[in-house]
Formats: C-alpha cells, structure tokens, sequence
C-alpha cells in the first residue's frame, strides 16, 4: 500500500545508515568558519528503517520484470540479468576515466568493438558512443549537419525539416543547434507526402530527420525516392533510430540512404530503462560525416586501443565519454545474439505487433489498416464518441495489472494508443492483453461509468495534476527549527 | 452567453472597450473550456507594447501549452494579479474575474477587425459542427 | 504453414507453434511477409558480427576484457579531476539493484510508479538540503551538461546572448559549455575577475566551487560582480564538499549544478553519472529537466505526478527550453539513497575525512626536497603539488607500484600534478605515495 511517510517522518537525532572509518590521520586546521557551512541538516535513519523504505517504494512500482509494459517507440524489452553482473566487474565499475590508457585497455577494446557493431548494424562508417541518451544524439546529429555545411561553406541553410508525426526531442532538439524548423506532411497512408516534402526541400534545407519506421509503426516504402529528393537538392537525411527494434539485423539505415542515426541502446539493446535513465544515445554516421563526430573515439592503432579526436570535431558534448556501464550492456547483448539472433528480435517483434493489430482492430479504430511494424497504433476514436478516452482505458488497464501503451502520442492521431509489444513477449501474454482490451471495449459501451473512475485496484487512484501544476509541492524541508528533539 | 458589448477575435479571446481608449481583455467560455484547468498564465508587464493579433502570453493548462494574443494594439495598463494566483478564475468567471490585462488602446478602429457576439456565436457553432478540437 | 525454426532464445517467449498460430491469425505465411513494406533490394543484407556465445561463454569472454583493466580495487587511486572514487555503502546497489525500479521507465502512469515518484521527489529534497537551494529537478546527464543548460537557462531568463566563464573552471566542462551555447549562436567568454567588473551583455558567471586545481574561490565577491550587472551566477560544486563547506543556496548563487557521481555512484570510466540542477523558486517553470510534484489522488491519499510538464519536450517541442527526455534517473536514485544512508552525520564525517587526509598528504609531499604546493588558498580534497620532473613519468612509477597517481597539468602549470584523496585512502595509502615520491 501507499507510503504515506517520508524520510524526514523516519528520521531521529543520533542514527546513521552505515559504519564509517575513524580518522586515521592527525586532523589539519580547518579552513576560516565563512567558507564552513553552518548547519547540514539531512535525515538520520538507520540502514534498518531505510532499507524497508525503500523497499516499500519499490514494491508500489511496475516495471518490465512486474509484466507487460507495451509503451509505443520506448521498446520495454525484457533486460537480461547477467548484463547486470557484467556491467558490475570491478574491472568495469571500479576504473577511473582518466587512468592511463595501457590500464583500461579492456574497456578501449569494449567501446572499440562497439563502435564497429552498431556501424555494421546501421550500415555506417562510424559510430561516436559520447551521447549520454537518445536526445543527446539527436543534439549531436544536428550539430554535425551543421558542422558539415558550415564546412563546405554553404551558409544558406538554415533549417531542418521534420515529420508532423516526429517525437517532441526532435523539433526541441533543432531548436538548440540554432536551426529553423519546417514540418513535412504526412499523407493518408501515413507515409511522407511527396508533394509536402517537395515544395520545401531547397537550398535553404540543412537535413530531413526522419524516423524509421515512423512513429505510426509503418515503414515508409518512398524512403529511396526520399533519400534521393534530399540528396539532389543538397541536404543530409537523418534518422530518429529509436524504433531501430523494427528491423534490426534486417535492413542498414546506410542503405536506405541515411547519412547519420542516432540509437537508443536501451530500447534496442536491451539495457534498463532505469526509471527514466541512464540511457545511452550513440550516433552513427557515414564517411563524409567522420571528421565532425563528438570528441574522443576509441580507435586501434597498431594493436593498442586508444582514444582520438577527430580532425574537424563538433567538440564535447558530455564530460566524459559517454555511459561506458551502458555499453557494456548492449555489448553484451550483441554478443550474445549475433547476426541471427538480432534478426530473431526484430522478427518476433513485428510478428506480435501484427497480432496485437489483427486481434484488436474490430474493438479499437486503426487509423492505418496496413502492415505495422514493430508497433501499432490504434485511436480510441469509437470509445470517445460513447464519452470514453483514451486516458480512462489507458486507467482500466492498470486494473488489469497490465502497464497501457503510450497514450495522445503521435499527435496526428487522435486519442492515439501507441502499442509497442516487443519480442520479448509470449503469445500468452498477447492474449491476455486482447482479453483486456476487449473486456475495456466492452465497458465503454456497458459500463463507462467503470472505466471514468479507473483505476481502482492501483496503490494510489487518478491524481490531482492540476493541483500539483497549480500549487507546486516539489521537496520537503527540514530545517533546524522544525526538528524533532 | 458571450456578452453583446465586447468584441471577439478568432483565437478567442475578448475585449470589453470602456472609456477613455481603454479595454479589458481575456477569454472566452469556448477557450476556457478547450484550454481545460489552467494552471499558469504568463502575461506581460504593465508598459510592454503589444500589437493586434501577435502573441502577448502565454497559457498553460497541465498538458498544454497556448499563445494568447492581443485582441487590439495598444501598451498594457494593469495586469490581473488575482488571476495570476488564481488562475483558475478564468476558467470559473471568464468574463468578469477572469479578466487577463487592462489596455490602452493605440487605435480603436481596430476593433473593427474583431467579431461582435452575434458573429463569434456562429463561428464557434462552425467550429463545433466541424467536430475540431 | 511455413515457420522459420529459431533457435530457442531466453529471451523469446514464442514457441515455432506460437508463430504458426499468430500467423494463421494475420493470415500471412510466413513472418517475412510482414516485411513487405520494405522494398525487396533492401532486405536480406548481410551483417558481419561476431559468432553469438552462450552466457556460460560469453560471461568468460567478458570477465577477461575487464581483467584488462586495472581496477581500483586492486590500485590505490589519487586520481580526482571530476571523478572521485569514495566509499559507496551497500544499500545503494541492493535498492538500485531492486527489478521494480530499474526496469521501469518514464512515469507516465502515475498510479503505478509511485515507487520512481516518491524516490525522485525524496531525491529532490535531499539536494535541496545539501545545496541551500530552493528547488532541483529530477537530474540531468551530468556535471558538465548541468553547467551548460545552466548557462542557457541564463541566456533566457536575461535576454542576454554571452555566457561568462571563470578560468579556473574545470577545462571539459568549458568545452562543454561551448557546445551547448555555441549550438545556440551565442557566445562564451572566459574570464579572470581580479579587479574586473563582468561586461553588461552578461547574461551569467559561472564559478566553479572548489575550482578545477581544488581550492576555494572568493565567491561571494563573484555573486556580487554578477549581480551588479543583473546577470545571474552559476556554482558548480563538489556534493561531499557540503558536508563541511558552505553550500551555494547560502552565498547566494543563483543556479547550482554539481557532478553528482561521488554520490554513490562507481567511476565507471565516465558514466553513468548525474547532472545535479538547483535554482531560485522564481526560475522554476523554465528550469529544464523532469520535475516531481506531491499531490493527492481522487481518495485523498498522497502521491507524486510529474508536473510542470508544460515546460518539457513532448509538450512544448520546438519551445521547450532543452531536449531533454531521458536522464540518470537510476543514478539520482543512487544519489538519494547514498544521502539517506549516510545523513547528517556521516555526510559531514566523509567530508571531514576527505579534507584532513587530503592536508595530511599535502603536508607530507610539500615538505618533498623539489615537491612544493602550488597554491595557497584553502582547499578541499583535491590540490596541485609541482614536482621535480615530469608528472607522468612519476605516474609510469607509481602505476608500477600499483599506485594510480594525480593528473598531469603540465601543460597548464610547469609540472604540475591534480591530486585527489578522500576516505578511501588510508593514512598507509598517502605515506607509501610520499615515500615513493620522495625518492623520485
């Protein structure tokens, strides 16, 4: 149930949650008392009461280990267990980033490798694994197209086109490299309008970015026509590699005509989502995009790994050099997989995303009556018009003990439910998510009443956003007035 | 009911001309209703110059984010300060507590541009024949 | 029917007569069909990856890569310079280390992340408490990018296009901030501030606090210079350092950011890490970053949303003030589990540690025939000492006495050494570095 106490409720004078060592060294003067701190006032509890804290807390979340967790574009794979051990080796954990390179030689030869799979992957040159999540390479993308055109002295081009379908990093992300946007149309099949795509595709055009498959799930068939109408008129193609879970070991991005893609490696690759992070955002990039990639790349020469700073460097974009435990996650998936094995992924993938469509079409609007790839989106148009949204089914779902699919997201879907099964989910689990999302459908049209209420069963039921928009409550404080003697 | 002696504009927004090139502004039932609970209204200082038609704020309901635009030129006068802490008086009173900011209107034939309440009904009757949201 | 046989994974659920009964359901043949969207010369590439292993192998494989290293377990470490090695007490890695909470993602379903929700909001609260400051959201990527988006966040709130830097911030976290404020065409300038007054067009001053060689900056001047000119200033500080020293929220800084990896967080060769964000209660509904808010649900009963949500990217898009999505979400756990655990006493108690066998160890190799420090002002856990020779050929010999030693600043000071100690290092640990120093 709800943990209604928080750290300060638990804490009292005099308890600590662990053992320090006593100082073991004659104590020096200490510095003038205005550079000393008056009063530290933090909680004291022991490790006892802390432990079960947040434990508790723990208790009151779901996460992919809990069940089905089906949120379109952020491909909640299962996490494998033993990539944890891994990533935990002190030979991996415990190593500092500015220790000398002939100590770490392990980890240059693990980023290294990397590097050259998820280039092999992509069906690109070069990888840079310095972005720290996926908006981070979408940041360091733009800035390498910027870095290009700047370079070969083509000062026009001042804007980047997007799809009305893209993820919100996308345009934020253009916004931060300095660029204008322009926004592309979308036409009824859900693919680029050609003709949109046409008419602002000029010299004033720095890139296209465009998701693949797109945010609806579809895989745009124009993409070589596409690629070739940007290239003709001077731009760089992109790619959103977010849904990369589609058709991993299947199709290379390089092939279908991108210059450069950012990944996430834990929606593709398997690593934990964390909570909202840490991720890992690499981006790849074809020849003519090398010399601008972010500083350092782990490089070979002659058989000793190293790091090096390519010629013409968009600079630094994290202090270090990228999320090393995170690599060695994906790494560690990749070698576990192989070739066939990342093809297996994106198989199962699309064949229960089809089947979660085929099962629920009859109960739920498909904007898009197609082949889906590796996600399908549904509108709860018909609930809505019976007064039912998108928001109460996605409530009555937690009922179900099922986590709902990603909700009002893409926006040119109305009430959309973007539904991302992955592979890492049994027919079994399928069904019983069908038998749920029936169940819902049937509600709306006997019971609405249930599903505005939803959810019931949860530890806490809807929350007051408003409230919490309205009167921002956003830390406790404890000072030392208010302590208890 | 969209009161008969202020006028509207396409965005939705009012403004009520008292005397003295002065008017009041702010929004209308129909935007309160698509804007849902506001939480937070970013209006401009009293002086700062706005013009006809061009954003002059903000609103922001929890999952939303809208322009507000200036229904005639002018510089701002007085802010609504009650309605900055409270902002959900717009949305319980939004033609009379909920008012937004005060103008000095630099010409009032621009309210000529502006529907009047007959005309504002019919184009929010338009709006919700089209089943828009 | 025709179902490609796969190997059994771990990791596929589906069994061959799962596919062949979701197939016949779609009313395809076969999975390939699927992929039709794709035009034909684009399927069927070939990918050349290495051979996959079972764990069994691959675990092998891996435990040699790391063995390659030379990890701090088996090295005594003075190295510091924005990664620190401190003492993590276990319940961090056995709470982080709790499925529900990492395999979690963002908490769009309130209703069921209460367990993300309430630890970021604790989390929130700590750093408040260790800062001084009035508000942080829910972390960023880390120290550096903190600083950056700082500096943006000036550049808004200012109108004002130049970021000034002090020149004893730490030299990556600089090249940092050049990318985030030149991505934006605006400008960065760096700065010494002796006698000088900060240039009107302004928008910040970012102090570093300890600076970058480890002592501490005359900050109270530089809040004041900043504020002359209605810019704001931006503290990065050292987290164990407000153990004892003062926190930003009291000198007055305006933002405070801070690497947040000595907060029970492993070095990990650079990450993962945390961005530690806190600013003035007035600039809260432009800071970037997730943010956590306490309510109550339709019951009455507490609970934690996201809120403020207006302000970030899936909202506001092209106006949002970063894109940020993702961050260390799993890492502000560990920070706030690490605060918990230690508390009041134990934090002021590391930093105390940290501080007297960092002047103990400073003492000892100023009094070096050829070693000497090279500043006088009063410093935390890190100083610089000059050496006699060239610093890293005193690291090749200290690395052959499984000692990883100071960072080499030769290239900014004449042979000059970044050390770093903190509670890890024994009292044995600093007199075996003095001897081998001393008979360098």
């Amino acid at each position: 149930m709800s943990h209604h106490y928080l750290l300060p409720d638990i804490s009292q004078p005099g308890k600590i949650g662990c053992s320090l060592p006593q100082l073991d060294v004659s104590p020096a003067e200490l510095p003038p008392q205005e550079l000393l701190r008056q009063e530290l006032e933090l909680p004291e509890v022991s490790e006892v009461e802390l432990v079960r804290y947040f434990t508790a807390l723990s208790k009151l979340n779901y996460g992919v280990d809990t069940g089905f967790y089906p949120l379109g574009s952020c491909t909640m794979k299962y996490n494998p267990k033993w990539h944890e051990d891994m990533a935990k080796l002190p030979g991996f954990a415990s190593i500092h980033p500015y220790q000398p390179e002939e100590s770490v030689q392990g980890s240059l030869q693990l980023m290294f490798e990397l590097q050259e799979y998820l280039a092999e992957l992509t069906g690109m040159n070069t990888t840079s694994l310095a972005p720290i999540a996926g908006a981070h390479g979408e940041f360091a993308g733009l800035l390498i197209v910027k870095a290009y055109h700047r370079d070969r002295g083509d000062k026009a081009r001042k804007k980047i086109l997007l799809t009305d379908s893209s993820h919100g990093t996308n345009p934020a992300s253009v916004v931060m490299c300095g660029f204008d946007i322009g926004v592309v149309a979308s036409d009824s099949e859900g693919n680029v309008d050609m003709k949109s795509l046409d008419s602002m595709m000029n010299e004033e055009v720095a890139a296209l970015t465009l998701t693949m498959p797109t945010t609806l799930g579809l895989f745009d068939p124009q993409i070589a026509d596409i690629s070739q109408l940007v290239h003709e008129r001077g731009g760089l193609l992109g790619a959103d590699g977010a849904n990369l879970n589609a058709f991993l070991g299947h199709v290379k991005f390089g092939e279908l005509g991108y210059d450069y893609v950012q990944l996430n490696l834990h929606k593709t690759f398997s690593t934990p989502h964390g909570g909202g992070g840490p991720g890992s955002g690499p981006v790849c990039v074809t020849e003519n995009l090398v010399d601008f990639l972010p500083s350092p790349l782990a490089a070979k020469d002659n058989g000793k790994y190293t790091f090096t700073s390519p010629a013409k460097s968009i600079g630094r974009i994290g202090n270090f050099y990228g999320n090393f435990s995170v690599m060695v996650k994906a790494y560690a998936y990749i070698r576990s997989l192989g070739a066939e094995g990342l093809k297996a992924v994106s198989e199962d993938a699309v064949l229960n995303a089809n089947y979660l469509k085929e099962k629920l079409k009859a109960y739920y609007y498909l904007p898009y009556d197609r082949t889906c790839m590796h996600e399908v989106v549904f509108s709860g148009k018909w609930q809505k018009a019976k007064g039912v949204h998108t928001l109460d089914i996605a409530k009555r779902l937690l009922d179900y003990g099922l986590h709902p699919p990603t909700v009002y997201f893409p926006l040119i879907v109305d009430e959309a439910l973007m539904t991302e099964p992955t592979e890492t989910e049994g027919k079994q689990t399928l069904d019983a998510y069908i038998d749920a999302m029936k169940e819902i459908a049937r509600e709306a049209d006997e019971n609405p009443e249930i599903l505005h209420t939803a959810p019931h069963n949860t530890p806490v039921r809807r929350l007051d956003e408003v409230r919490a928009a309205r009167n921002p409550d956003l830390r406790w404080e404890m000072n030392s007035q208010r302590r208890k003697e | 009911m969209n009161p008969k002696e202020y006028k509207y504009t396409q965005e939705h927004e009012w403004i009520c001309p008292e005397s003295g090139n002065k008017g009041k502004m702010g929004f209308t039932d129909y935007a309160q209703t698509q804007l849902g609970d506001i939480v937070f209204l970013d209006l401009p200082a009293p002086g700062t110059k706005v013009e006809q038609f061009k954003k002059l704020g903000e609103v922001e309901s929890v999952k939303a984010v809208s322009d507000i635009f200036a229904p005639a030129s002018g510089q701002v006068l007085e802010v609504n300060q009650t309605v900055i802490d409270e902002p959900k008086l717009v949305n319980e009173d939004p033609y009379g507590a909920g008012w937004l900011v005060k103008i000095e209107m630099s010409d009032s034939s621009e309210l000529g541009n502006l529907m009047n309440s007959d005309e504002y009904d019919k184009f929010v009757a338009g709006l919700s024949e089209e089943g828009s949201e | 029917m025709e179902v490609m046989s796969k190997m059994p994974s771990p990791y596929l659920p589906n069994t061959d007569a799962d596919r062949s009964a979701m197939l016949r359901e779609i009313g395809v043949s076969s999975i390939d069909e699927l992929f039709q969207d794709i035009p034909e010369r684009f399927r069927h590439t070939h990918f050349n990856l290495p051979q996959p292993l079972s764990e069994l192998e691959i675990k092998k494989e891996l435990s040699k890569l790391a063995s390659r290293n030379a990890s701090l377990d088996n090295y005594t470490c003075f190295l510091g310079a924005g990664s620190y090695r401190h003492f993590i007490p276990s319940t961090v890695d056995h709470i982080t280390g709790r499925s529900e909470l990492y395999t979690a993602y963002t908490p769009y379903q309130a209703e069921v992340s209460q367990g993300t929700l309430q630890t970021v909001y604790e989390y929130q609260s700590l750093v408040c408490q260790l800062t001084g400051m009035e508000v942080s959201n829910a972390g960023m990527y880390d120290g550096s990018t903190a600083a950056a988006e700082a500096a943006i966040l000036a550049c808004m709130i200012t109108k004002r296009g130049k970021v000034a830097v002090l020149n004893t911030v730490t030299p990556t976290y600089c090249e940092v901030i050049d990318t985030y404020v030149g991505g934006r065409n605006l400008s960065v300038e760096t700065v010494e501030l002796n006698s000088n007054h900060l240039s009107s067009d302004c928008a910040c001053l970012i102090v570093q606090q300890p600076n970058f060689f480890g002592y501490f900056e005359e900050v109270k001047a530089y809040v004041q210079k900043a504020h002359d000119i209605g810019a704001l200033l931006i503290a990065i500080v050292d987290p164990i350092s407000l153990g004892l020293f003062k926190p930003p929220g009291d000198y007055g800084a305006d933002i405070a950011v801070a690497e947040g990896q000595p907060l029970g967080i492993p070095t990990s060769f650079g990450g993962p890490y945390l961005g530690i964000f806190t600013c003035r209660k007035e600039y809260l509904r432009q800071m970037p970053g997730r943010i956590i808010g306490k309510t109550v649900d339709v019951d009455g009963k507490p609970g934690y949303v996201m809120t403020l949500v207006t302000r970030e990217q899936y909202i506001r898009r092209e106006r949002a003030l970063s894109n940020i999505c993702t961050s260390e979400a799993l890492m502000a756990l560990a920070a706030a589990v690490y605060l918990a655990t230690l508390g009041k006493r134990g934090l002021k108690q590391v930093a105390e540690l940290c501080y007297h066998k960092a002047h103990y160890a400073a003492d000892a190799i100023g009094k070096l025939k050829g070693y000497s420090l090279a500043f006088q002002q009063p410093f935390f856990k890190e100083f610089v000492i000059r050496c006699p020779m060239a610093p890293s050929q005193i690291n090749e010999a200290l690395l052959k006495n499984s000692i990883i030693g100071g960072l080499d600043i030769s290239h900014m000071i004449d042979n000059a050494m970044l050390l770093c100690v903190t509670e890890v290092n024994t009292k044995q640990d600093i007199d075996r570095l003095v001897e081998i120093l001393g008979t360098l």
